[in-house]
């Protein structure tokens, strides 16, 4: 069992040796997570102005890039279609973007498998940019006027929040391989 | 690196086929994307169900964390409140003698205001607001302003009703659900309030920019008269909004108009009230034609 093997790595002796994560657990945690976090922001304050980031994306770019494997392909349009109920973005453009973000890091995880903390980064940073400015010229397509230089904040924002999101996703991820059901 | 010229699995072909279909799958969650999207330009008003459902769904959590938000910054207002008891004592001893003085010119100013309503014949009492209710979410990762109240058909809110708290004018409703409603601030870019100069009446629009100001847009152009600290109230032209509600003060001018800042910050109020639909009164139709004169 390669998942329990990850928690030995420190050479301490595993004391539950008959243990397995569930698998529901495994499953339904990435896709909870980023449907909390996309309820999140509208939850923490009653904003003037766009200040908090994405956290519904970020939490979803930053599963993707620890466990490429975790969401299927067409995952976006389930997570972006929940994100644009309470957005507030016009509706269609979480869908549109989540899903463009799946592509795009599927094609990056094909020509950078070996990445460092840097990369990763680098590359949330472009994404998260791209998918701030794209919801701003959406919502700007569907009849608001806000210029790009008020999203500006948020981008930074959320740019220094994606490795402490980073980190609570490899939290969720351990408590999610977590063995606790007893093979029998 | 590179990636591999040949992307294909594996001999099995259900894996090939399995890939296939997840990039197919994929592909056409982001034209999805854009059919959603094409049609939300056209008739944005298709999704108001689904977005209600939705915040009707969620509203116990979202009334929850409003609890929460509410308890926090109470909190942090005492500790504050505690570091600066002594200073702020006397503050407010200097300001409640300045507004003794102010009080009774009040109360003279609406003496005089009652007598000259009562000559006109107009009502002095105002229609009693729809709801008292609290705004429980917001739209805090998107440019667009929209945020949601814990009241929506079961306390009789119709579409368009005008929502404000104590210190001035909040929003709109814009969809209703069950039992939330979702209200278009006046911060937002797509927002269009007629307001008037507090003192003197001069009119203007106020817009929202999006980051929490407004602008205000003089509908006479010419010589700019706004000065900083001007107060603009709403002047209730063409309906929806009912005339004196405060807007914003003017905090920087510009060309055509001035920068203004919101008098009622949503992210402060706790209790917003939302108030009947105002629609100026249409002139009877026996009054279209002059009376002849004798």
């Amino acid at each position: 069992m390669s998942l329990l093997r990850a928690f030995s790595r420190d050479g301490a002796p595993r004391r539950q040796i008959n243990r397995a994560p569930s698998a529901l657990a495994a499953g339904a945690v990435p896709w909870l997570t980023v449907l909390l976090a996309s309820l999140l922001p509208g939850m923490l304050l009653i904003a003037s102005g766009p200040v908090l980031p994405p956290f519904g994306f970020l939490v979803f770019v930053a599963w993707r890039q620890l466990r490429p494997g975790v969401f299927p392909l067409w995952a976006g349009l389930p997570l972006g279609l929940f994100d644009d109920l309470f957005s507030g973005q016009p509706f269609g453009s979480g869908v549109l973007l989540f899903s463009l973000a799946t592509i795009a890091l599927d094609l990056i995880e094909a020509r950078l498998p070996w990445r460092n903390f840097l990369i990763e980064w680098l590359v949330a940073i472009l994404l998260v940019a791209l998918y701030i400015c794209a919801g701003l010229g959406l919502a700007n397509l569907a009849g608001a006027a806000t210029p790009i230089r008020f999203v500006l904040p948020q981008i930074l924002i959320s740019v220094f929040t994606y490795p402490l999101v980073g980190r609570f996703v490899a939290l969720c991820d351990r408590i999610r391989l977590t063995p606790f059901l007893v093979v029998q | 690196m590179a990636p591999p010229a040949n992307r294909r699995s594996g001999y099995s072909r259900r894996a090939q086929y399995t890939n296939f279909f997840a990039y197919a799958a994929g592909v056409a969650g982001a034209l999805l994307g854009v059919a959603l999207l094409v049609v939300s330009f056209a008739r944005p008003e298709i999704f108001t169900g689904l977005r209600t459902v939705a915040a009707d769904l969620t509203a116990p959590v979202s009334q929850a964390t409003a609890t929460g938000r509410e308890a926090s910054k109470s909190f942090l207002s005492t500790i504050t409140g505690f570091l600066e008891a002594g200073s702020q004592h006397a503050k407010l001893t200097r300001e409640l003698d300045e507004a003794k003085v102010r009080l009774v010119e009040a109360e003279a100013i609406e003496t005089e205001n009652r007598r000259l309503k009562a000559l006109l014949g107009l009502a002095t009492q105002g229609p009693r607001p729809v709801a008292v209710t609290r705004l429980t979410s917001s739209t805090a990762a998107s440019t667009r302003r929209f945020a949601t109240l814990a009241a929506g058909q079961d306390k009789g809110i119709v579409k368009g009703m005008p929502v404000r708290s104590s210190m001035g004018l909040v929003g709109r409703v814009l969809d209703v659900g069950a039992t939330t409603s979702r209200v278009l601030l006046i911060t937002d870019t797509e927002s269009l309030v007629p307001v008037r100069r507090g003192k003197d009446g001069v009119p203007a629009f106020a817009q929202g920019s999006g980051d929490g100001t407004i602008r205000i847009k003089l509908i006479n152009l010419g010589l700019n008269p706004l000065r900083t600290g001007d107060v603009f109230v709403t002047s209730g032209s063409g309906g929806l909004y009912k005339p004196g509600t405060p807007v914003a003060i003017v905090t920087g001018l510009t060309r055509d108009g001035a920068l203004a800042r919101v008098l009622s910050n949503p992210s402060d109020t706790d209790y917003v009230i939302v108030d009947s639909l105002f629609a100026p009164e249409p002139p009877p139709p026996g009054e279209q034609t002059m009376p002849e004169q004798p």
